[in-house]
């Protein structure tokens, strides 16, 4: 089951080996009721490939994006996620909470 | 992530020791602490508190606001005794994504049939365990019933200070270990971290039911902070 952070990691270091563009996001804040707890991880391809979660599937597509953005560019970004976002009706969080996402590139 | 602390950083979780992972979030410059050096650390005693709680979180310092992503290897249950509770809890904890160990020296217990999915070993504790790096992020639970085989393994879980000790058997039946474990040099306050019987009580009868109520309590210790624990 290739669900575990550690499993996750691995995966972000076999990938960038074999030569991918990877990112790595990170449940670093979050607000009230949160699907994932900090620390919690997604690790993405230059090609929208991911692994592992950040929310219960509510986000990750948005963050996914952003990945890609931050694999081409280097610089990592902050990323926020609520019902208060203006985006909420597209990528909000159902269960109400708030949470922050740190997007890296790992390379 | 540079790829060099990614590297260290898998590199420790498979060696089942415990880092932090700093990042500055304004710069997003980051460097990876080992357990063994957080003492040492400029954020020592930070790292510190957050490796005992075992929980990652954004903090403010005097340098700026800092993320601390703290690994601690994830939790192995040992389970000494290929018996038909262990049946169910050797996968009841592999989807809780715990590394399963089963120790049993009895070939006729300890047999791939009986546990198609499970890691066994079918020797005795004192050969056993010592690779299994038992330690602190691991789960033991005694369940053969017979003296000779879980005595010497509750010794060695208390000696590596596991974070969840659980041993099967009547109040009678346990009362009795602990007079074996002390003629044996057990100390009186790690006696009574021994959970016995074993398991929450949910009025559980069969093995099946039994695995649930044992893998409920494993999961309340991981996850409850002990006073609160204590008090259910």
């Amino acid at each position: 089951m290739l669900s575990r952070d550690e499993d996750i990691l691995k995966a972000a270091e076999d990938w960038r080996k074999a030569g991918r563009g990877v990112a790595l996001a990170t449940v670093v804040e979050t607000w009230g009721s949160a699907p994932r707890p900090v620390g919690s991880n997604l690790v993405i391809d230059g090609e929208g490939n991911f692994l592992g979660s950040v929310s219960g599937g509510c986000v990750e597509g948005a963050v996914v994006t952003e990945a890609i953005d931050v694999i081409d560019s280097g610089k990592p970004k902050m990323l926020e996620f609520g019902v208060a976002d203006e985006t909420a009706w597209n990528v909000g969080l159902s269960c109400g909470g708030t949470i922050r996402v740190y997007v890296e590139k790992v390379g | 992530m540079k790829l060099e602390i990614l590297n260290a950083l898998n590199a420790e979780r498979a060696a089942r020791r415990a880092v932090v992972v700093v990042t500055d979030v304004a710069s997003g410059e980051q460097r990876l602490v080992k357990a063994a050096d957080a003492a040492k650390d400029p954020l020592g005693e930070l790292l510190e508190k957050r490796l005992r709680m075992a929980k990652s979180g954004m903090e403010e310092t005097a340098q700026g606001k800092v993320f601390l992503t703290v690994h601690v290897p994830s939790p192995q249950l040992v389970i000494i005794g290929a018996v038909h509770i262990s049946q169910v809890l050797g996968p009841i904890a592999k989807l809780l994504d715990y590394d399963v160990t089963i120790v049993d020296p009895r070939t006729a217990f300890a047999s791939a049939e009986r546990f198609p999915d499970v890691k066994v070993v079918a020797e005795w504790p004192d050969v056993a365990l010592p690779p299994l790096n038992v330690d602190h992020y691991t789960a033991f639970v005694a369940v053969t019933h017979d003296p000779k085989i879980d005595d010497p393994a509750l010794i060695h879980a208390l000696e590596r200070d596991c974070y969840y000790i659980g041993a099967l058997g009547s109040r009678k039946t346990h009362g009795r270990r602990l007079e074996r474990l002390k003629a044996a040099g057990v100390r009186e306050d790690q006696l009574s971290r021994i959970h016995a019987p074993i398991g929450l009580n949910i009025g559980a009868v069969s093995p099946a039911e039994i695995a649930v109520s044992i893998m409920a309590e494993i999961t309340q210790r991981l996850r409850q902070k002990v006073d609160k624990a204590e008090a259910a």
